[in-house]
């Protein structure tokens, strides 16, 4: 596979050869989607090939040079399936890929040894005496000397790091059980002696190695998913150079550069406009939901969307002195905090690896003094409770869980990002919510349509085709009528259309352009002729499953808040539509931070949901945050899950099953403690045999596996 | 007790036999998919590797 894929990447450099698309499919579930995908897009005309993969949720497509990623997802949005291009240099397949193979060789082998060795050892079990029984542990030696050097490497490693750093790691007694059964059963099988521990020994590493797996795929699951979220945001702007336009990364971009923002783009870096008036987006960083008009010399700030006419830009400040860089390392900080959250396996495993140390330190002193000195007897039975105490199951406890938590929340369309996020979201008893792009889509929707004649909606739908503004989008899309028949129609950017009807001129835009006055609430303005203008209102579209959502938290006992940067008019609409009580308008980035820290301080724990830049501060100083995949780069950086998907359903369902994984992990510390109660004893006494700590941890292996299970 | 002369030679190399199947199946990328793979069973497209080399292995 990955000769195939680095191939197909050499080849991608050579010209003439296929490039190759990622794209980014968060609603795919099923064999009709694959099938249907791959079979549309092999229709489209320049693709060589296309492969899904549902696993990833991602297809990776193999187009002659031209065909843009652009006209792929149209084609996919009109079948019906959501899609994003990724940038294929941030996901290139790096160390982590080479060390999971890594991880599942070793695993592989430990499992092969085990099958093996536990053939002989049955034999052994039920009753192998003399040459035989000594044959058969030469050959599990043989067998279990090789693959534990081998497969056990990364416990050995990682426990000699840990004692390099003065530390006592989970890695240090299961390396020392792991050596001493190994060294013991050495020393029997030469001596003929009754028990070797070669199965267990190998067992050892291999349930060890498969939590070990397990947690490294939750991590590199979660690693790809912020790889895959910083590639959904393809950094690339149009620099004006004396010899005409170039696409060049914004990381190349410098002070007093001119840069070129098409209708729709987003403003690359902070600058100044030299060129051109057009309308802005300034949801993602203020939370407004007007559009700002901007003309030559209005200050841009990174993030922002350009709605109507094309901007030329004077770059002010560009890679580490940008607003949005700012912004980023404040997150950073923030995140260290929170960075100190201890897990409940580290507490686990703190509490555990003195215990067990000191425990087979004593039976080794008080067996030497029962037996009078009988150093072989003593030594035998110390590392037989270091084997029966082993962590197998404390190792599977957490991994299983998460493994299981992050997949059935995967499958309902959310990204968990850290690997603490599921307990830290167990723990939340209040949600704060951001309005513009969380509850809401940022897409308008017109509302008093109805209030119109039909003349005067004839008109509006015709001046709203003319323009490619998304207030006029959405009249033009609600509004079905036929439209006026219109002439001389001209877009002025930054201020709206306008046209002759019947003699008359009629216009369709801003407030003060069309001689109105400015309502609080967001709306286009018509005028016909001399007649008074009327104002169309709109509100913001609410996402799916917004109200679905809360409805869910509520039910669950949360205390549900809003907080947006928005007009009160707009926010209490919506607090009203949605029946939340607790809500604030108009509130800067640093008082939506403060608000959390103040909720923090009355002990609370909150979930922050946001997408702008000025939620960033707050998702990062919540106890835990999401964001949706529509946010920008910094607040789903500063997120802790992304909401997949438009659909906001899914939140209610991810706060329960955080708080069912994190039960099922402490059931599971539960039963590997309660295994331990009785068999620690059995092995301090010396009843313990290599065939009781064989059945003892592959039954609390299997148990904690399947109680992970339960989840599902 | 003759016999285990030849079956512990033979339950090894099987086992070995596994084993560099397993290393194999590793290589080739199979475990990448899982849950595709699963479903492309359903799929009545004729589709016969994992992933394919070049366009001429597709219908």
């Amino acid at each position: 596979m990955s000769t195939t894929l680095d191939a197909a990447q050499d080849a991608a450099i050579d010209s003439a050869a296929p490039v190759r698309i990622l794209l980014s499919l968060p609603g795919i579930h099923c064999a009709g989607c694959i099938a249907s995908i791959e079979r549309d897009l092999g229709h489209h005309p320049g693709v060589e090939s296309a492969r899904v993969n549902l696993t990833l949720k991602r297809a990776s497509i193999d187009v002659s040079p031209g065909v843009g990623a652009d006209e792929l997802v149209e084609r996919l949005d009109r079948l019906g399936f959501e899609a994003h291009e990724l940038d294929p240099g941030t996901l290139s397949r790096g160390a982590g890929d080479r060390q999971e193979r890594d991880l599942l060789i070793r695993l592989g082998v430990a499992g092969f040894a085990m099958m093996n060795i536990m053939l002989l050892s049955v034999g052994v079990w039920s009753g192998a005496e003399g040459a035989t029984r000594d044959m058969f542990h030469m050959i599990s030696g043989a067998i279990a000397l090789p693959t534990v050097v081998f497969a056990g490497q990364p416990f050995f490693r990682s426990a000699w790091a840990s004692l390099q750093g003065r530390r006592l790691g989970m890695d240090v007694p299961i390396s020392l059980a792991i050596v001493l059964a190994s060294g013991i059963s050495v020393y029997e099988t030469f001596h003929s002696g009754p028990h070797a521990y070669f199965d267990a020994a190998v067992m050892l590493v291999f349930f060890l190695l498969a939590g070990r797996y397990l947690d490294f795929r939750t991590r590199a699951a979660a690693r790809s998913a912020a790889q895959e979220l910083a590639a959904l945001e393809v950094p690339r702007a149009s620099r004006l150079d004396p010899d005409g336009e170039h696409e060049v990364p914004v990381a190349d971009l410098a002070v007093d550069d001119l840069v070129r923002v098409r209708p729709g783009g987003r403003i690359p870096v902070d600058g100044v406009v030299t060129e051109g008036t057009s309308e802005l987006d300034r949801a993602l960083l203020t939370g407004e939901s007007l559009p700002a008009h901007a003309g030559p010399g209005t200050a841009l700030s990174a993030g922002e969307v350009n709605l109507t006419g094309p901007l030329t830009l004077r770059v002010t400040a560009a890679g580490e002195d940008s607003s949005l860089h700012r912004m980023a390392d404040l997150v950073a900080t923030a995140e260290n905090a929170r960075g100190r959250y201890t897990s409940l396996a580290d507490r686990a495993a703190r509490a555990y690896s003195p215990v067990v140390h000191l425990l087979a330190l004593m039976s080794f002193i008080a067996w030497m003094w029962v037996s009078g000195g009988d150093v072989r007897l003593s030594v035998n039975i110390a590392a037989a409770v270091l084997i029966i105490t082993c962590p197998c199951a404390l190792g599977l406890a957490v991994p299983a869980v998460a493994t299981a938590a992050s997949g059935k929340l995967f499958r309902g369309g959310m990204l968990i990002k850290n690997g603490t996020a599921l307990e830290r979201m167990a723990e939340i008893d209040t949600v704060v919510f951001d309005k513009t792009g969380t509850l809401t889509l940022g897409t308008p929707e017109p509302t008093n349509l109805d209030t119109l004649d039909a003349d005067t909606s004839a008109v509006a739908a015709a001046l709203a085709q003319a323009s490619s503004h998304p207030l006029a989008r959405a009249l033009a899309a609600r509004l079905t009528v036929t439209p006026a028949a219109i002439e001389n129609v001209a877009e002025v950017p930054g201020y709206g259309v306008e046209a002759t009807w019947n003699g008359q001129r009629v216009q369709l835009g801003r407030a003060r352009w069309v001689g109105a006055e400015p309502e609080a609430l967001t709306a286009a303005y018509l005028r016909i002729g001399s007649a008074a203008p009327c104002a169309l209102t709109f509100t913001d579209r609410l996402r799916p499953g917004a109200e679905a959502a809360i409805a869910a938290l509520r039910r669950q006992g949360l205390s549900v808040r809003l907080i947006s940067g928005d007009a009160p008019g707009a926010v209490a609409a919506l607090a009203d539509r949605l029946g939340i009580e607790d809500w604030r308008a108009e509130t800067l980035p640093a008082d939506k931070a403060a608000l959390v820290a103040e909720l923090t301080a009355q002990g609370r724990k909150v979930l922050m949901v946001g997408d702008g830049l000025n939620d960033t501060a707050a998702l990062a100083a919540a106890h835990a945050s999401v964001s949706p995949a529509s946010a920008l780069d910094a607040a789903r950086v500063a997120s802790d899950v992304v909401l997949l998907g438009q659909d906001m359903t899914p939140l209610g369902q991810a706060l329960r099953t955080a708080r069912v994984a994190t039960r099922r992990i402490r059931e599971n510390f539960v039963i590997s403690t309660v295994y331990n109660i009785v068999a620690v004893p059995i092995a301090l006494f010396g009843f313990a045999t290599p065939l009781w700590a064989a059945l003892a941890m592959s039954l609390s292996s299997i148990t904690v596996a399947l109680n992970a299970l339960r989840l599902k | 007790m003759d016999v285990l002369v030849i079956l512990i030679p033979v339950s090894l190399f099987l086992g070995g036999l596994g084993l560099v199947a397993f290393y194999w199946t590793l290589r080739k990328g199979q475990y990448d998919d899982p849950e595709g793979d699963a479903r492309r069973i359903l799929n009545p497209d004729y589709d016969d590797a994992p992933m394919p080399r070049d366009d001429e292995e597709r219908p």
